[in-house]
């Protein structure tokens, strides 16, 4: 045994392996492992080099796994892992922070084949990322409703609303909720044929997903992009006549999901 | 080189385990002989929640160590300034006892890998990873530790030995080292060496923080054992064993159970930090 | 919808929602309802298990590797075509049976 590791050889004789060769071979399994890695006779291996590239793929598959609970139930264990190989292969993480990885994964079931009759599965995707973003958002401080109602009418009709960073809405023609709702809880019915936009609140810590109707959608996307109450009404009265603001409203605010209005003269 | 006025209140020299959020009831109400908490920095780079909820309660009954493992120290690349950015509030805030971090890279140009990869060790690699402690320690105010890594193959290239490396690192910047006696005896066994002959050339005088946790047992191409860092199950005899026989030449020092893989119960872990109690227990005070 | 209606539908609304409350003020930072969201995308330094085939295996979507070997729950799902014209949607069955054979 030697006493200690390394140097192996002389120096200036051995070949070199830079971080761009390394990383190469990681992520492709079909490239040869690069030149000057060895085992401790110094001779070349290719199960030593193998251990990274099976840490790197099974931490990001996990990390998928983890990242996308319902995705994983919905195509199976193994369909799952070889969508979610494939992905991790194509896309690493831009960032060291594990908790936003999958960011680009609905765009790349967009163009993915062999799912593109199952055309659902990217708005799960894109409901499962607001989860998380909802869980890791800015703590706000909820709106006191009182302020809501001292406004002279004129005055609420041109308020604006702002929602706590927590909130996130999910826009899709399909039942994602009913998805979700299907795949995460016990006797969950079936889901039915219907468009199901999705509202994420997190009243304190834990995200929590509300089905939305198409009319509340619309209005809540007019919130987001800071419209006056009216304007909001409006773009949801477009969708359906009908439109009560009342149980949305009443949802937001049992959600801490405002947290300050701003009136004209603001 | 670090001024050392600003270096931080350390770690107890006492039993500390890797936070799990599953573990936070049980470590409020059933602590055993754990005194500090390690937390991984990027956990904690959100906006809020309950990731920094749960920190704040905690860093009322625990000292807290942060352990980095996205900085990429090791890195061909100059650090990412938005990441160092990012470390630096979160250590402003929390006022964590330790900073660490690992001798590996794990970015290439935008890409985060996920993993500790390894590095060869010549004086162009020793000067680069000197400057990033240097970087390190000038933004965050405060001397940092350097942890050894568990290796699964040898760089034709390097001219140096680990120890000998980690050393000069100190010498050069002033930081200080995490020993990881799990991944000495998991790089002894892969590469071939004695881990004793390891610990006897490695610079024990530095040593701010000692970790020992579970490996796996693989075969390299000729049968060759291959132990793997898997941090899943309780440390091997001969890892307890290694950190007896640092902890004889540290004095006592803190020690963290580390256990990331199929994450037991709490009084599975916390009866691992009691064995780490008995080791320190058994330690002369230095 | 005239102005005034609108604004009587307003706050109608808001003096509804006023009446609510905030039904989770109390919630505790320990006790989280499931632990899948805090679990996903957790940094950390473990290795994974081995030399396992994981990261060496190849994967080829066109051809017969992407084999549907388990099936997930969307086989239970039946959606009928949406409104829009989106035909085609279901079960990894009409999935397996789209797929070039070996």
């Amino acid at each position: 045994m030697l006493p200690v590791p390394w140097p192996l050889c002389p120096p200036g004789d051995a070949m070199t392996t830079t971080q761009a060769e390394f990383r190469a071979a990681l992520l492709d399994p079909a490239r040869a492992v690069p030149d000057g890695l060895t085992d401790p006779k110094g001779e070349p291996t290719s199960r030593r080099f193998a251990v990274y590239r099976n840490n790197v793929t099974v931490a990001l598959i996990d990390a998928l796994r983890t990242g996308f609970p319902v995705l994983c139930k919905l195509l199976g264990d193994q369909n799952f892992d070889q969508l979610a190989r494939l992905f991790a292969r194509a896309h690493p993480p831009t960032s060291p922070l594990m908790m936003h990885y999958g960011e680009a994964l609905p765009a790349f079931l967009d163009d993915f084949e062999p799912l593109a009759h199952i055309a659902y599965l990217q708005d799960v995707a894109r409901l499962e990322l607001a989860l998380r973003r909802a869980y890791h958002a800015a703590d706000s401080t909820a709106l006191d409703p009182a302020r809501l109602g001292a406004l002279a009418p004129d005055v609420l009709m041109q308020t604006r609303l702002h929602l706590s960073p927590a909130v996130q809405l999910v826009h899709s023609r399909w039942p994602i909720h009913d998805i979700w709702r299907y795949n995460t809880q016990a006797d969950a019915p079936k889901p039915r044929g219907i468009a199901q936009p999705v509202l994420v609140t997190r009243a304190a810590f834990d995200p929590e997903p509300h089905a939305l109707t198409l009319a509340q959608a619309a209005w809540l996307q007019a919130i987001v992009e800071n419209a006056p109450l009216e304007k909001a009404v409006d773009a949801a009265t477009a969708h359906d006549a009908e439109f009560d603001l009342g149980p949305l409203l009443t949802l937001l605010i049992q959600q801490n999901a405002l947290t300050d209005i701003s009136t004209p003269k603001d | 080189m670090l001024d050392a006025t600003l270096t931080p209140p350390r770690l107890p020299a006492a039993p500390g385990v890797g936070y799990k959020a599953q573990h936070f009831a049980d470590l409020r109400e059933a602590p055993g002989p754990v005194k500090w908490l390690e937390v991984h920095a990027e956990n904690y780079m959100g906006d809020g929640g309950r990731p920094h909820a749960q920190l704040r309660a905690l860093r009322e009954d625990f000292a807290i160590s942060v352990h980095g493992v996205g900085l990429s120290i090791g890195g061909e690349g100059r650090l990412d300034p938005d990441h160092l950015g990012r470390l630096k509030h979160l250590v402003a805030w929390l006022e964590p006892a330790s900073f660490s971090e690992h001798l590996a890279w794990s970015t290439h140009g935008a890409e985060f890998l996920d993993d500790l990869l390894p590095l060869p060790y010549t004086d162009a690699t020793l000067t680069r990873v000197a400057d990033h402690i240097d970087e390190v320690q000038e933004v965050l105010g405060r001397r940092m530790l350097l942890e050894n890594p568990s290796s699964y193959l040898a760089f034709a290239e390097s001219t140096w030995s680990e120890t000998d490396f980690l050393a000069e690192l100190v010498r050069r910047t002033g930081c200080g080292l995490l020993l990881d006696v799990n991944n000495v005896f998991i790089s002894a066994t892969n590469l071939d060496y004695t881990p004793q002959s390891y610990l006897d050339a490695y610079p024990l005088a530095a040593v701010g923080e000692i970790h020992v946790g579970g490996h796996d047992e693989d075969e390299d191409d000729h049968g060759a054992p291959l132990l793997i860092d898997s941090h899943g199950r309780e440390a091997a005899e001969p890892v307890w064993a290694l950190l007896d026989h640092a902890l004889a030449g540290t004095g006592p020092a803190p020690v963290l159970v580390e256990w990331d893989n199929d994450v037991p119960n709490w009084p599975t872990l916390r009866a691992e930090a009691e064995r780490a109690a008995s080791a320190l227990a058994s330690v002369p005070a230095g | 919808m005239s102005k005034t209606m609108k604004s009587v539908a307003i706050i109608g609304a808001v003096a509804a929602a006023m009446t609510a409350h905030s039904a989770t003020s109390a919630e505790a930072a320990g006790k989280e309802k499931c632990y899948g969201i805090s679990l996903a995308g957790e940094n950390d330094c473990a290795a994974g298990p081995g030399t396992t085939c994981a990261g060496t295996s190849t994967v080829d979507y066109q051809g017969n590797a992407w084999t549907l070997v388990d099936a997930g729950t969307c086989a239970e799902i039946e959606l009928p075509a949406m409104a829009d014209g989106t035909a085609r949607q279901g079960s990894l069955e009409e999935l397996d049976r789209d797929l070039p054979s070996a």
